[in-house]
């Protein structure tokens, strides 16, 4: 039991983190707008939460710029998405023990 | 006292667990859910199938007709039995889009889903990239006055496209991709049925599986 504790991973213990993970997961990569779209939530809270994932290193950030206009794109880190499964498979584990 | 206490730690303990068990399992759900969401396209309606179908059969009739009612009686290349039918296809075909794009944008709005979105630009990339290689070739071969496989290849083209668009909308497309391609091969085996092979893949499959689709997605 405390085993599967220690893989609850505390950076993934908020709704939105982990909704940007799981999009990032499945797809290559998400712009801003379409994370706000999916997530429904405000600029303000997804940006801070990005930036606790960035910090982590689970998240990378591309800025470009399509036309005139910056487009910034997120990718999941090969480390995100190895403690993202992490997690997942705790999740499980914990859900069928008890 | 003691004792007490100590059931009351007890309940404590389990009812907290119970607790963080249900957060977790509703953490798991929505995991799935945002996965589902951000990588396909749900919006796809059923009752469209349905109506490709009727649309199919109609146009199969009306092509049947012109054939057993032209002076020969079988088809030839330029004549003008031929165009019409060129041109039955062509309705058929632009019907089945303009309903299936009126249903689907009608049912992503009530989704909340945006018709133009990522997901729908890559599952119409994925679908339209075999469907129109298919459909040149088959124009291609035409011209070289080789029609004798037309309805084999349409239904062969058009499953591959289907099994291919299927990992971007729902998976059970892959189903009605795998029958119109043993149909289709079927229909190779057996020439000079193509014309039956068609209303089957066409018409009847259509039917079906939009009725599967409806009531299992549609219908809430």
């Amino acid at each position: 039991m405390k085993n599967i504790i220690l893989h609850i991973n505390k950076a993934f213990d908020h709704r939105v983190r982990l909704g940007i993970m799981s999009i990032l997961m499945v797809n290559e990569c998400a712009d801003f707008n379409r994370l706000k779209e999916l997530l429904g939530i405000t600029d303000g809270n997804l940006a801070s939460h990005i930036k606790a994932l960035e910090k982590l290193e689970y998240l990378l950030v591309k800025k470009q710029f399509i036309g005139r206009k910056p487009n910034t794109k997120y990718y999941a880190t090969k480390l995100g998405k190895v403690e993202f499964k992490k997690h997942i498979n705790a999740l499980e584990k914990l859900i069928r023990n008890t | 006292m003691l004792r007490d206490t100590k059931i009351f730690i007890y309940f404590a303990i389990q009812s907290s667990l119970k607790m963080s068990n249900k957060n977790y399992l509703k953490d798991i759900s929505e995991i799935k859910d945002l996965m589902n969401k951000s990588s396909k396209f749900i919006s796809l309606s059923g009752l469209s199938g349905i109506m490709a179908g009727v649309y199919a059969l109609i146009g199969a009739g009306y092509a049947y007709w012109l054939v057993e009612n032209s002076k020969r009686g079988y088809l030839i290349l330029d004549g003008r039995v031929f165009r019409l039918i060129l041109l039955d296809l062509f309705i058929v075909a632009a019907l089945s889009i303009l309903t299936a794009i009126y249903l689907t944008s009608k049912k992503a709005k009530k989704n909340n889903e945006n018709i133009w979105n990522e997901t729908s630009i890559r599952l119409l990339k994925n679908f339209l990239i075999p469907l129109l290689s298919g459909g040149i070739y088959i124009l291609i071969i035409l011209n070289q006055q080789r029609y004798g496989q037309t309805g084999a290849l349409m239904l062969l083209f058009y499953g591959i496209s289907l099994v291919n668009a299927s990992n971007f909308t729902f998976r059970n497309i892959k189903y009605l991709g795998y029958s119109e391609i043993l149909l289709g091969l079927l229909s190779a085996i057996i020439p000079g049925y193509g014309f039956w092979f068609w209303v089957i893949g066409f018409g009847f499959f259509h039917i079906i599986y939009g009725s599967i689709m409806y009531f299992k997605y549609d219908k809430e």
